[in-house]
């Protein structure tokens, strides 16, 4: 490790930590919006469902390098413009959360939504009153890995120049210098599990309900 | 009043599991939906807050049909209870109270005011407001079911089996409960069960579907017992319905009671003895409460609580003939100990009264109890 290029270039870094973390988190933010409606309307969706969730699957096949540089084709966006790398994340975590979104309301039991019926739920305020709140155990397990990846494929977008953490590990490269690889390593490892301790916070105190061992 | 209209319902696979059925649940009063497995006990139930479509005929709720109501509105009309409670797992008792109470339009407030008074109606502690459905035992979460169907203060209640999945012990607890609440709020209440004895004991007009979903006769419980309607009425009530009948006739009116002396705790077996004739003398404590039996052949000292025979049960002043005969075959003397509300001792009646009382109410047909 070279502290003294680390401290130089102290303030590059904590600006690529920034965007790293922005064009991990905006994505899953975005897609978790898209994803609950979407999901809803795949789980009434009844024979459809298998076909609808196959397709959302298709879309993680795309290689990410390739949808980073197709997209601008596609928005009109330059190149270089970091919202292709938004809107690439926003359809790989859509893609991952729709299917969550459908398991987490699955789980809801049969029994718990019958009794909703015969209350005089409408469907609008049953979802989010009783389906989506006992959807959070499961939605919450697929949010974990959608930042956690998401945090891995934003360093890809390095080869096309968008700034963040993965500019260190190209840096390193050209360079033959190993500190900047360590210390993307590092700090992309660091912003993982910092995100993923985030969610399980936030989904805990969504589930105070739950039996907790 | 709820009223069904030559209603039937066939399912897709053409099996109908409801036939033609009409019949009347009167406001304010108990009706039991009884009979075998896969009558179609349940989908007449859920026919009435159309949780089912029916296939034809009419339901209506005070003369109004149910079709003709929005279906939210319908619902929230229509308390419901389930075997399971199915209460939300994600709110606590006072909040899945409160919940139908929020859906017709109770301010939060006071929706979370109404639950926790109706913790303490349905038998619970106010302690348990806070707690998750998974931290209740089987007959909690049943009683917090019944208390959020009440929170809207419903005039119709629908209950499926609600009492069966609990412990006998806790079930007639429940029962005693549910007829002690219902004499206050007076719901037009229709309940499904597949134990006569429960129908029996709750109903004030009983159904009896047979498979098919036929309905066999629809009468009150001790009609029922009295005059089944055919042989599959008089099979589904069961071999003790001549006994079971004794519990719907009034044994005040028939029975005169005749003093029975009674000995204190620490009585000496000479001072018992030239109270009475008989080898048994009745025990009782200080509020002149009966506590049991005492063979004064056998007894030696001063009468223990140790030496009394415990196996005679009482019967209430207020209470019935099924009572009374209890009392006396059950008690070592042969005679029914009868006490007052407080419990107190009033007296007693020979087996051989109790008889003729039977036999007169047999031959007049009448004294039931409604
Ligand atoms: N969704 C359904 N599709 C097809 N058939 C059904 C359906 N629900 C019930 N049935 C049939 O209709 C009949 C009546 O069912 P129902 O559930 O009303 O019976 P039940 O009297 O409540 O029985 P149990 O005492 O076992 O609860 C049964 O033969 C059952 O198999
Ligand atoms: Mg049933």
């Amino acid at each position: 490790m070279n502290f003294d290029w680390l401290a130089g270039e102290a303030g590059d870094i904590g600006n690529f930590f920034a965007w790293h973390a922005a064009l991990s988190v905006i994505p899953v933010v975005a897609a978790l919006v898209m994803a609950l409606p979407i999901g809803w309307l795949v789980k009434q969706s009844g024979v459809l469902r298998p076909a609808l969730l196959g397709i959302a699957g298709l879309l993680y096949t795309i290689p990410s390098l390739a949808l980073f540089v197709l997209l601008p084709l596609v928005l009109g966006t330059q190149i270089l413009d970091p919202l292709n790398v938004v809107v690439a994340l926003t359809l790989y975590t859509l893609a991952l959360l729709v299917r969550t979104v459908c398991d987490g309301l699955d789980a809801v039991s049969a029994d718990v939504l019958q009794a909703a019926n015969a209350m005089g739920y409408r469907r609008f305020s049953r979802f989010f009153r009783v389906e989506l709140p006992l959807a959070v155990p499961v939605i919450g397990a697929g949010l974990r890995v959608a930042v956690v990846s998401n945090v891995s494929i934003v360093s890809i977008a390095a080869l096309i120049g968008t700034p963040q953490l993965g500019a260190l590990f190209t840096e390193g490269l050209e360079l033959h210098f190993l500190t900047p690889i360590l210390t993307g390593i590092i700090l992309c490892v660091a912003l993982a599990v910092s995100l993923d301790g985030l969610v399980i916070f936030l989904t805990r105190q969504l589930t105070r309900w739950q039996p907790r061992s | 009043m709820i009223t069904f209209k030559n209603v039937t319902k066939r399912y897709d696979n053409s099996t109908i599991a409801v036939d033609n059925l009409s019949l009347e649940a009167p406001k304010g009063k108990i009706t039991i939906f009884v009979g075998p497995s896969g009558c179609g006990k349940t989908t007449s139930l859920r026919m009435i807050n159309r949780l089912i479509t029916p296939s034809s005929g009419t339901i209506m709720l005070d003369g109004q049909p149910t079709e003709a109501i929005d279906l939210a509105r319908l619902r929230r009309k229509i308390g419901y209870v389930i075997q399971h409670a199915g209460l939300f797992p994600h709110l606590t008792v006072v909040q899945n109270i409160a919940t139908t109470a929020r859906l017709i339009g109770i301010a939060k407030k006071q929706a979370l005011g109404i639950a926790s008074e109706l913790i303490e109606r349905v038998g619970l502690d106010r302690t348990f407001a806070n707690r998750y459905p998974w931290q209740l035992s089987g007959g909690q979460q049943q009683r917090v079911g019944v208390a959020r169907a009440l929170a809207s203060d419903p005039e119709f209640m629908l209950m499926d089996e609600p009492f069966s999945a609990v412990d006998p012990v806790v079930r007639h607890q429940l029962q005693e409960e549910f007829l002690r609440l219902q004499r206050d709020i007076g719901k037009t209440i229709i309940m499904v069960t597949h134990d006569i004895d429960e129908a029996l004991k709750l109903g004030d007009q009983v159904a009896v579907l047979r498979t098919g979903g036929i309905l066999a006769q629809i009468a009150s419980p001790q009609e029922l017992l009295s005059k089944p309607a055919d042989a599959f009425v008089a099979d589904f009530v069961g071999r003790d319905r001549g006994y079971r009948y004794l519990g719907f006739v009034d044994a005040t009116s028939s029975l005169a009671v005749a003093a029975e002396p009674a000995a204190p705790l620490g009585t000496e077996p000479s001072t018992a003895r030239a109270l009475t004739r008989d080898r048994w003398i009745l025990v009782t404590n200080a509020a002149a409460q009966p506590m049991g039996w005492v063979d004064l052949d056998q007894q030696t000292g001063p009468i223990r609580e140790s030496d009394l025979n415990l196996s005679g049960t009482l019967a209430s002043q207020s209470g019935n003939l099924r009572q009374v005969l209890d009392a006396a075959l059950s008690a070592p003397s042969g005679r029914g100990v009868i006490v007052g509300t407080s419990g107190a001792l009033l007296g007693s009646v020979r087996l051989a009264e109790i008889v003729t009382a039977i036999e007169s109410a047999k031959a007049v047909g009448m004294g039931a109890r409604s």
